[in-house]
C-alpha cells in the first residue's frame, strides 16, 4: 500500500486576485484580504516527476486517470465518472460548413448524465477527507441530480437547494436518490443567496460554497480528456456553455497544466462561450467591451445556465478576448433548433444548454468566426431527457396504427407525403 | 432605524460570530460606516482602498441585489434585512 501522503500533489489554496495563501480546508474566498475566489495550488515539479502519458493511460476510465492533477489525498469515490465519447461531428460539420468538429459529449457522463458528475466527484471525495457527513449544493437541475446521486453512493447526508420551477426531469432526477430538498420560490442567484446563509450556520459541505476550490477542479478533466482523446493534441478552438463561467476558465486550466507538465505541445487555443439571451450577463458585458458583469435577472428556457450573478464571468470575458475567441448569446427558438440539429445529424440529445452552445457555434461559423479547417471542439454538458419539456412541442408526433398491414401501409405513405412537403417546403 | 445585518463565516470573526446583527442605517454607505465603527476593521474588508464595495462581495436588501436597486446608496427602512454575500460558482 502506498502511503496517502505520498500521493498528495497539492499545497493549499491561494486568491486569484491578491494572491494571499491559505491552508486546504473548506473555504472558498480571500477572507483576510480581498475576497477573491481561491484556487488550488499543486506542486508542478511533483506532478511531471510522476506523470507521463503512459500512466495516464495505464489508469482508470474515469476523471481519476487524472488524479494526479485533482485536489484529494486518499482513495476518490470513482462511480465511473468522465471519460466521455470525443465524437468527430461529420454531418453537423458538413451541415455547418466546417472540416473538423468534435463533439465531447458529457451527457452521457456516470452517473447522471451532466458534466457535474465531474466536479461532484471532486468535491464529495475532498467533503469526506475534510470530514463533513452532509453535503449541499445551490443547483440549477444538473448539479442537484449529481450531488444527491453521488452522495447516495458514499453514504453521506444530504440537502440540496433548487428554484421551484425547474423542470421535471431535473427534481424526478434529485428525489430518487431520496436527499432533503428543498424546492425555494426564487431564481437561481437567489437560491444561491440562500444557501450561502445557510452554510454560514450550519456546518454542511456546499459543494459550490465552501469547497468550491475543490469542485470546480474537476471540470479541468475535460480539458484533458479532449487532449487525450485527440492523439495527445491541443484543439484549436473550443465552444462551451457560460452559467458561472467556471467550466469555461477551468477547461483552459485543463490545457495550461497539461503543457506545463510536458504531456502536450503548446499551442494556442481559442476559447468561445455561448449563453442564452434570457440570461446573457456575461456575452453583454463581452459586446460592449467591459470588464465587470452587471447582473439580469434570467427568463430563458435554458435554466441549467441561466445565473443572472455569474462569479467567475470577468475571467471568462477576460479568456475569450485573450485567446481570440468570441461570447455570443442566441434565443430560446435558435437553442430549440440547436437541441434538434445536434440530434438529428449526430444522434445526441442534449439538454438546453447544449442547444444554446450549437446555436452559438452555428452563429460563430455564420459570423465567419470559425476557421472552417480548424480542429474544433462543442462541449456539450448535459443529457436532454432531462428537459423534455422545452423541446415537446418541436418533435413531430407518432404515427398511431392498428396492428395491420393495411394501416401501416396507409400511415407509411402519408409519413412519405408528408416528408415530400416539407421538403419541398425547404427547397 | 434600526437593521438586520447577515454575516457570512468569513467575517464573523469581526462579530464575535454572530452569523447577525442590528444596526442604525438609513442606507447601505451608512451601514458600511456603522459596521465599521461597530467592528472595526470591518469596513476594509468590505470596501477597497477607493471605498467601492469590493466586486466579490455581493450587497442584498430584502433579497434584493443593490445592484438592481441604487447600489451603495440604496436606501434602508426600519426592520429590513441586509444580507452580505461572498460570490460562488454552481450551476
Amino acid at each position: 500500500m502506498t502511503s496517502t501522503l505520498a500521493s498528495v500533489t497539492f499545497k493549499g489554496l491561494r486568491c486569484k486576485e491578491c494572491g494571499h495563501e491559505y491552508g486546504a480546508g473548506a473555504r472558498h474566498v480571500c477572507e483576510d484580504v480581498c475576497f477573491g475566489p481561491l484556487e488550488v495550488v499543486y506542486d508542478y515539479d511533483a506532478i511531471r516527476a510522476r506523470t507521463t502519458r503512459a500512466s495516464i493511460e495505464a489508469g482508470p476510465i474515469s476523471i481519476w486517470r487524472y488524479r494526479d492533477f485533482l485536489p484529494v489525498e486518499g482513495d476518490p469515490i470513482d462511480v465511473g465518472t468522465g471519460f466521455t465519447p470525443l465524437l468527430k461531428a461529420n454531418r453537423l460539420a458538413r451541415r455547418l460548413g466546417l472540416k473538423n468538429l468534435y463533439i465531447k459529449n458529457d451527457g452521457v457522463n456516470m452517473p447522471t448524465l451532466s458534466f457535474k458528475d465531474r466536479v461532484v466527484s471532486v468535491a464529495l471525495t475532498r467533503a469526506r477527507e475534510l470530514g463533513f457527513s452532509t453535503v449541499s449544493c445551490a443547483s440549477t437541475g444538473n448539479l442537484a441530480n449529481s450531488t444527491a446521486a453521488i452522495a447516495a453512493h458514499a453514504g453521506m447526508d444530504c440537502c440540496v437547494f433548487i428554484p421551484a420551477d425547474l423542470e421535471a426531469g431535473k427534481i424526478l432526477g434529485t428525489l430518487i436518490y431520496n436527499p432533503t430538498l428543498m424546492a425555494v420560490k426564487g431564481n437561481y442567484d437567489q437560491v444561491n443567496r440562500l444557501c450561502c446563509e445557510v452554510a454560514n450556520t450550519y456546518g454542511w459541505g456546499f459543494v459550490n460554497i465552501n469547497l468550491r476550490p475543490y469542485y470546480s477542479e474537476g471540470s479541468k478533466t475535460l480539458g484533458y480528456e479532449v487532449i487525450e482523446q485527440l492523439g495527445w493534441q491541443l484543439p484549436d478552438h473550443i465552444v462551451a456553455p457560460l452559467a458561472s463561467g467556471s467550466l469555461f476558465t477551468k477547461i483552459s486550466k485543463g490545457f495550461d497544466e497539461f503543457i506545463k507538465v510536458g504531456l502536450v505541445d503548446e499551442k494556442k487555443v481559442r476559447f468561445s462561450g455561448a449563453q442564452a439571451e434570457g440570461c446573457s450577463p456575461i456575452a453583454q458585458a463581452f459586446a460592449e467591451g467591459r470588464d465587470f458583469i452587471t447582473p439580469v435577472k434570467p427568463n430563458t428556457i435554458a435554466k441549467s445556465i441561466a445565473i443572472g450573478n455569474p462569479a467567475d464571468g470577468p475571467y471568462a470575458i477576460d479568456l475569450a478576448r485573450r485567446t481570440g475567441g468570441s461570447i455570443a448569446a442566441v434565443n430560446d427558438d435558435e437553442i430549440i433548433a440547436g437541441i434538434q440539429l445536434l440530434a438529428e445529424t449526430e444522434g445526441v440529445f442534449t439538454e438546453t444548454a447544449g442547444g444554446t452552445t450549437i446555436a452559438v457555434l452555428k452563429k460563430l461559423v455564420e459570423q465567419g468566426k470559425i476557421d472552417p479547417s480548424e480542429t474544433t471542439v462543442v462541449y456539450i454538458t448535459g443529457n436532454g431527457l432531462k428537459t423534455t419539456e422545452a423541446i415537446s412541442s418541436a418533435v413531430g408526433e407518432a404515427h398511431t396504427i392498428e396492428p395491420q398491414l393495411a394501416s401501416f401501409n396507409a400511415a407509411w405513405e402519408r409519413a412519405q407525403s408528408l416528408q415530400r412537403a416539407t421538403w419541398e417546403t425547404v427547397a | 432605524m434600526s437593521v438586520q445585518v447577515l454575516i457570512p463565516t468569513p467575517l464573523q470573526k469581526f462579530t464575535a460570530d454572530k452569523a447577525s446583527v442590528e444596526l442604525e442605517a438609513g442606507s447601505v454607505q451608512e451601514l458600511i460606516t456603522a459596521l465599521d465603527v461597530a467592528f472595526p476593521g470591518l469596513g476594509n474588508r468590505l470596501c477597497d482602498e477607493q471605498g467601492k464595495l469590493r466586486r466579490f462581495l455581493n450587497f442584498y436588501v430584502n433579497s434584493e441585489d443593490i445592484r438592481f436597486l441604487e447600489n451603495q446608496n440604496t436606501p434602508l427602512n426600519a426592520g429590513d434585512e441586509v444580507s452580505i454575500v461572498p460570490a460562488v460558482a454552481g450551476g
